[in-house]
């Protein structure tokens, strides 16, 4: 017997006792978990492959899918409803094993959802949801957000100050703008002490952000405090304050996906005074989970909606922690 | 020739100057603190960086083109400057790095345009998806990127107010000087009217038409790039987003609002500060007012509309020089 053959059976030896191992670990622990998902296929439609959000969930997916053997199926849309349409109904045609869409709107994709659950594919929705529920929403809980954030305000803006605060939108018609100001609105009318002076849609756009910050300024110079709806757009907001002279003196609280560079170095520049994250990496860990539920449950689609709200972690330069905070880097290696 | 618009008795530039001096007469009624000196500077500073933007497409749209890419450019430009910064570059090495990619396509929309003879309307609407692509695929990952804090004190010299005036309106005005007097006085610049007034005519009388149009993409580009980086200081970031946008629109908005023909040669750099003042006295005052996102777009769209129609009845298309094509 020469040698190579003995380091064939022995690697052989080897192989066979692993899978052994594993298939002793899947009879007792989760039979056929990972049958389930091996070789499944996931769609992915965003609403733009571009930003923090996009990419950690990404991240995060495609870390396990590595590790699980499924794959991963991006559409980007690149911020446009029309492409996003179509890549949702060209990968109801290719009958994906698991479809993940995040919505512009309350409205554009309904329609989508609601074929491919007939087309018996599950549906997660992320960061918003149309009105047709589907197999599970990930996301935060917009109408709470808006409430912690005039919660901040409120705590900063009571007596001794002018009680003026601004809100700063996102989109008009995206569900979590919508949600967030009746959660603002709902919180500021208990406080009468408090009042919106300003209410404007920046759509998610720093620039435009700055523009209505700096002229709100203007009106009000006495203003106290700033509900922002994103990170990204407040730095816009941030940047007409610090033009106008006004940094420290105008409380700006926002929220955001929790990226190092977009939420927590602002945090400690003092920029944000109150920030919630919803933490991105731990959605991604919720929308892996989602999609181990779903596959190995393999139920009829949309027969058992749940959803799985992301919790909110308030950071200020109080509590801020190295782990806040992530970057990319950190959850493509060990996140989700 | 002349730098001004007027061939009847009222100019557009007139016009649109009566319509500001009113809409102004109105909102200072109509809104509280609106004449405040503070709420003025503010108006100007807000349209700043759209007015720097409408001087680079003045400047092309007078020689008979226009420059759909700038925004493409512009935000791919800095996109990649920015992304150099966080990888830890110098800025003597991003800043001119950012500075040779407008450069370049400039030039390349030049050559379109003059020596391959694609309309402007064409060639630049098609290097601006050009640009945009080869920008997200090979150069910016993501399409929001942030200044690093090393770099906050860029930030902060933008966001300083020497003598009272914000730095963005300084910078707008100043152009806006410059680019005055170099179309005014520079031969140059009085070719660029001769070839938007009469291309063929300009090259019979040897004006170098094909290189003079390579020069204003590149101008264009590089005034671009400029708008880019005070836009970017403001708020801290750049998101290639705003290619996807309304920017460019508005942006040749403001030049025909106040009145430079979009079949060339006619209107001057004051036209630009015109047409960007009206827009914001409107802006502002509508925030002001509190109306929403869509309303004010309607508003803005309409005059727009309003500004077209007004070009079309006081510079009718000259039959002898259109060409099928422009626009």
């Amino acid at each position: 017997m020469d040698y190579k053959k003995i380091v064939k059976m022995g690697l052989a030896c080897a192989v066979l006792s692993m899978t052994a191992g594993v298939a002793l670990a899947q009879d007792s622990v989760a039979p056929g978990y990972y049958e389930a998902l091996k070789g499944k296929k996931v769609g992915f439609v965003p609403i733009s492959m571009g930003f923090d959000l996009t990419q950690g969930w990404l991240a995060g997916m495609q870390r396990q899918a590595n590790e699980l053997g499924y794959e991963i199926i991006v559409r980007d849309p690149n911020w446009s409803v029309e492409s996003g349409i179509q890549a949702i109904t060209s990968l109801i045609e290719e009958a994906p094993d698991l479809l993940i869409i995040q919505n512009n709107d309350n409205q554009s994709y309904n329609r989508l959802v609601q074929q491919a659950a007939a087309a018996g594919i599950p549906v997660i929705q992320v960061q918003q949801s149309v009105e047709t529920k589907s197999d599970a929403y990930i996301g935060p809980d917009w109408f709470n957000i808006g409430t912690v954030t005039a919660q901040a305000l409120v705590d900063k803006c009571g007596a001794g100050t002018s009680g003026k605060i601004a809100v700063v939108e996102g989109a008009t018609a995206a569900p979590a703008s919508i949600l967030m100001k009746a959660g603002i609105e709902a919180l500021v009318a208990q406080h009468p002490e408090v009042k919106i002076v300003s209410s404007q849609a920046a759509d998610w756009d720093a620039s435009k952000a700055f523009a209505i910050t700096a002229t709100v300024l203007q009106q009000n110079p006495d203003l106290c405090g700033i509900a922002g709806f994103w990170d990204v757009a407040d730095t816009g907001t941030a940047g007409a304050i610090r033009e106008a002279g006004l940094e420290g003196k105008v409380v700006l609280a926002t929220s955001g996906g929790g990226s190092r560079d977009a939420g927590c170095a602002k945090v400690t520049s003092g920029e944000f005074a109150v920030y919630h994250s919803y933490n991105v990496a731990g959605q991604a860990r919720d929308l892996n989970d989602a999609i181990k539920m779903l596959l190995q449950a393999n139920l009829p689609a949309g027969s058992a909606p749940f959803a799985l709200l992301s919790p909110l972690v308030q950071v200020t330069k109080d509590n801020m922690t190295p782990s806040s905070c992530w970057t990319l880097d950190e959850i493509g290696k060990t996140g989700g | 020739m002349s730098g001004s618009s007027g061939r009847g008795r009222f100019g557009q530039e007139e016009i649109i100057f009566a319509i500001a001096v009113i809409v102004f007469g109105v909102f200072s009624v109509m809104v509280p603190d609106f004449l405040s000196a503070g709420n003025i500077v503010s108006m100007v500073q807000s349209v700043s960086v759209l007015g720097i933007l409408g001087l680079g497409m003045a400047i092309t749209i007078l020689g008979r083109g226009v420059d759909l890419s700038m925004v493409a450019s512009m935000s791919v430009a800095i996109a990649w400057m920015l992304v150099q910064l966080n990888a830890g570059a110098p800025l003597v090495q991003a800043l001119p790095m950012a500075i040779a990619f407008s450069v370049l396509v400039g030039i390349i929309n030049g050559v379109l345009v003059a020596y391959v003879e694609i309309p402007a309307i064409f060639a630049t609407l098609a290097i601006g998806v050009t640009v945009y692509g080869f920008g997200k695929f090979f150069l910016v990952e993501s399409d929001v990127n942030h200044l690093p804090e090393a770099w906050r004190w860029l930030a902060d010299m933008v966001a300083a107010r020497p003598l009272g005036v914000p730095v963005p309106v300084i910078a707008f005005l100043g152009c806006a000087a410059v680019a005055h007097l170099g179309l005014r006085y520079l031969r140059d610049g009085r070719f660029i009217y001769a070839m938007g007034d009469n291309p063929i005519a300009a090259r019979t009388t040897g004006v170098p038409v094909r290189v003079m149009m390579v020069l204003q993409y590149v101008i264009s580009a590089l005034i671009a790039l400029l708008a880019g980086l005070i836009m970017t200081m403001l708020v801290t970031s750049m998101n290639t987003r705003i290619v996807s946008g309304t920017l460019v629109y508005d942006v040749i908005l403001v030049v025909v609002l106040g009145g430079i023909s979009l079949s060339g040669g006619r209107g001057g750099i004051l036209s630009v500060v015109v047409g960007t003042l009206l827009i914001g006295i409107m802006l502002n005052g509508m925030t002001m007012l509190n109306l929403t996102y869509t309303a004010q777009n309607v508003i803005k769209a309409l005059i727009l509309l309003l500004a077209l129609v007004l070009d079309t009845l006081i510079n009718p298309r000259d039959e002898q020089t259109a060409q099928q094509g422009d626009i």
